[in-house]
């Protein structure tokens, strides 16, 4: 009972998501965590994790480092053992079951392809293991380096592959068996920025090649993330602090962790929260009198946060309704092809990013920012657990 | 060590040279040129014959030639499994009572060999294990002695390899006996051999445990050593040991060339 209203308070926005997919129509394919904790002797690493990969969907475990991320996906692998709690894939409990009868697929960060066995035999591994005629393997191994557009590769060894194609490969070798659950560990992080986008875009073109193939992706890097998953799930210190839609998390985060880690967001510390019509709340800033949407219903008069992105300051003229703020601009950097202004407004330094300037503000001029009220919400101040 | 200034390098390379031949090159030299003369009374030896090498491939050396290659090879293939098998077994374990069972493993390495010798002639003198006397008693005093040995050396190969490897083989499907057979020992490979090698030269080479259990007929190539340069026969000694060196060489390197194929791999 009380984990059910942790995880109804955490969860915010994976209520209606989670409704409205078909989490058991499909069944076959769906990841469940249920109350999973792991600890390692006196450390617990993972605690009570709950949370649904619904059949077709990424999601995808991003937090800082030592939050717990690759626990949570080897404990669906089968390489950490729950100290409590039980690992659904599909309608099986395969909290008890050995790694090779999962009927998973896994990629981790360094590839680990066999150094020994030529990329088809890599490829093959899965197939021949369950005992596949030479027919079949001769059939899908070409397939699924088709699929990576490493066709022209077979018979390389993966010392004679650079690391995007070794990461293509790794991919082709966890998909050859046909899993219905594909785990991914950080599987770019050791690319360099410009292969690790067109992987991005490789990786979503495979998932909509393989519609229903259920993917669980860690990473720390939130652009990933984004573009990627359909849920996005926040951790820090083994705990699940925010889970929802990409784009709901994003918009409405939970708490001041979400906001934060999530894209950077501005956390004006609010308070005196009143109800202003139209699903809309005002709270004071200081002296200023600012509008929100409330997303999270907050109680009237409550202390808050509002959470404020950083391209959503404008500068220059401004709509009736707007919030506007007066400051003074402590530092202006110019990064290509945004401009990342800090800006002090009573006491507090907000960032904001606007498309490039020809004729930057100067540091310590006064300037006046603005801001729609429909792309803000207030934010609770975390809890006790925050 | 780096030397980077010339001069360095010069004054290093007149040290290692002079050092190298003194410590590494007399002994072999004086013992080549003797196993080729017929007489040493001057500096240098006279009378230059092979007649020592003819001899040593007839009869009794050349016996002590095949059981010494015999006892090497089936002592250090023994003492691979079994220390292959060893170190797959406890690689899982806790540290504690791994690092006892360790020392386990290398007391015989430790104790020196002619107690072993000595007490594998106590112990397997009575019935029902009566071993004395056979060619078994010399294999399995090998074995003890090299086998700490095979274990360490293998243990610290799969301590090295990547052990994501084999867990992706295993997410793929990959039951333990075919993980260890696809994955595990291939990239154990190198180490195996290397372990092979190291045991193989050190059974060659090994004198104290053999000559108190030696059987008739089944005398090793240092045991002959001994007993010939116990009789004086130094050039029939030099003679043997310049076969026991090459023998030992050949195998060696037949099998480094068998580990960098398969490290290249
Ligand atoms: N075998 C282990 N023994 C003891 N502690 C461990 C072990 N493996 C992981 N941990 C601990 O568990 C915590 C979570 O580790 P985990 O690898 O899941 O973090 P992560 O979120 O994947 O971090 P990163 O982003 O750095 O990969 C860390 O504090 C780590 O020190
Ligand atoms: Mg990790």
């Amino acid at each position: 009972m009380v984990q059910a209203m942790v995880m109804e308070r955490s969860l915010p926005a994976a209520t209606p998501s989670a409704s409205a997919a078909p989490a058991d129509a499909v069944g076959g394919s769906r990841i469940g965590f249920e109350n999973v904790s792991v600890t390692y002797g006196s450390l617990t690493v993972l605690q009570s994790l709950t949370l649904t990969v619904n059949p077709g969907e990424i999601v995808a475990l991003i937090g800082p480092s030592g939050s717990g991320k690759t626990t949570a996906l080897r404990a669906v692998a089968g390489f950490v053992r729950p100290s409590s709690g039980r690992i659904m894939i599909g309608d099986r409990d395969v909290t008890n079951l050995a790694p090779y009868d999962r009927k998973i697929g896994m990629v981790v960060q360094n590839y680990a392809l066999f150094p020994h066995m030529r990329v088809e035999e890599n490829v093959a591994f899965g197939l021949r293991a369950h005992g596949a005629s030479e027919a079949v393997v001769r059939a899908r191994v070409p397939e699924c380096l088709a699929m990576v557009g490493m066709g022209a590769y077979a018979k390389r060894y993966p010392r004679e592959l650079s690391g995007g194609q070794q990461q293509r490969i790794a991919i082709a070798r966890a998909l050859a068996n046909k899993p219905q659950v594909l785990l991914l560990d950080e599987p770019l992080s050791a690319l360099d920025a410009q292969i690790r986008r067109s992987m991005l875009d490789e990786l979503a073109k495979l998932h909509r090649d393989l519609p229903a193939l259920t993917v669980l992706y860690v990473t720390h890097d939130q652009t990933e993330a984004l573009t990627l998953a359909n849920h996005i799930g926040i951790m820090r210190d083994g705990r699940l602090k925010a889970f929802g839609g990409a784009q709901s998390l994003f918009r409405n985060p939970p708490n001041r962790f979400a906001a934060e880690f999530l894209g950077r967001a501005n956390l004006l510390p609010v308070n005196d929260l009143q109800p202003a019509g139209e699903g809309r709340v005002s709270v004071r800033f200081g002296a200023t009198v600012l509008k929100a949407r409330n997303h999270h219903r907050l109680a009237k008069g409550s202390d808050c946060l509002l959470c404020v992105r950083p391209h959503d300051f404008k500068l220059g003229s401004s709509r009736p309704d707007a919030n506007r703020l007066s400051g003074v601009v402590r530092s202006v950097q110019w990064q290509g092809d945004v401009h990342n202004v800090v800006v002090e407004v009573a006491g507090e330094c907000i960032r904001l990013s606007s498309a490039p300037m020809r004729e930057p503000p100067e540091p310590g001029a006064s300037l006046d920012v603005h801001f729609d009220p429909a792309d803000v919400t207030v934010v609770p101040e975390d809890g006790a657990d925050g | 060590m780096l030397v980077w200034s010339k001069s360095g390098r010069v004054l290093t390379w007149l040290l290692a040279i002079p050092l190298f031949v003194i410590i590494y090159g007399l002994p072999i030299g004086v013992i080549a040129l003797a196993s080729v003369s017929g007489q040493w009374n001057d500096v240098l030896p006279s009378h230059f014959t092979l007649e020592h090498y003819a001899d040593a491939f007839r009869a009794a050396s050349f016996d002590s030639l095949k059981a010494s290659l015999v006892t090497g090879v089936l002592a250090s293939a023994a003492a691979l499994v079994s220390g292959t098998w060893a170190a797959l077994a406890l690689r899982r374990i806790q540290p504690v009572p791994k690092r006892i069972l360790d020392l386990c493993f290398f007391i015989p390495s430790a104790v020196p060999s002619v107690s072993i010798g000595l007490s594998l002639l106590v112990a397997f003198s009575q019935p029902p294990v009566l071993l004395n006397g056979t060619r078994l008693i010399v294999m399995i005093a090998h074995f003890v002695l090299i086998s700490a040995f095979t274990y360490g050396n293998v243990a610290a190969g799969l301590a090295r390899i990547p052990s994501d490897c084999e867990q992706v083989a295993e997410s793929l499907g990959a039951r333990p006996f075919y993980r260890l057979r696809r994955v595990t020992l291939p990239l154990l490979l190198p180490y195996l051999i290397a372990a092979f090698s190291l045991s193989f030269a050190l059974s060659m080479g090994e004198l104290g445990a053999t000559v108190m259990i030696y059987p008739p007929g089944w005398m090793t190539l240092p045991v002959s050593i001994f007993a010939l340069s116990d009789r004086g026969a130094i050039f029939d000694a030099a003679t043997l040991t310049m076969i026991l060196g090459m023998a030992t060489m050949l195998v060696l390197i037949g099998l480094s060339r068998i580990s960098s194929k398969a490290t290249v791999r």
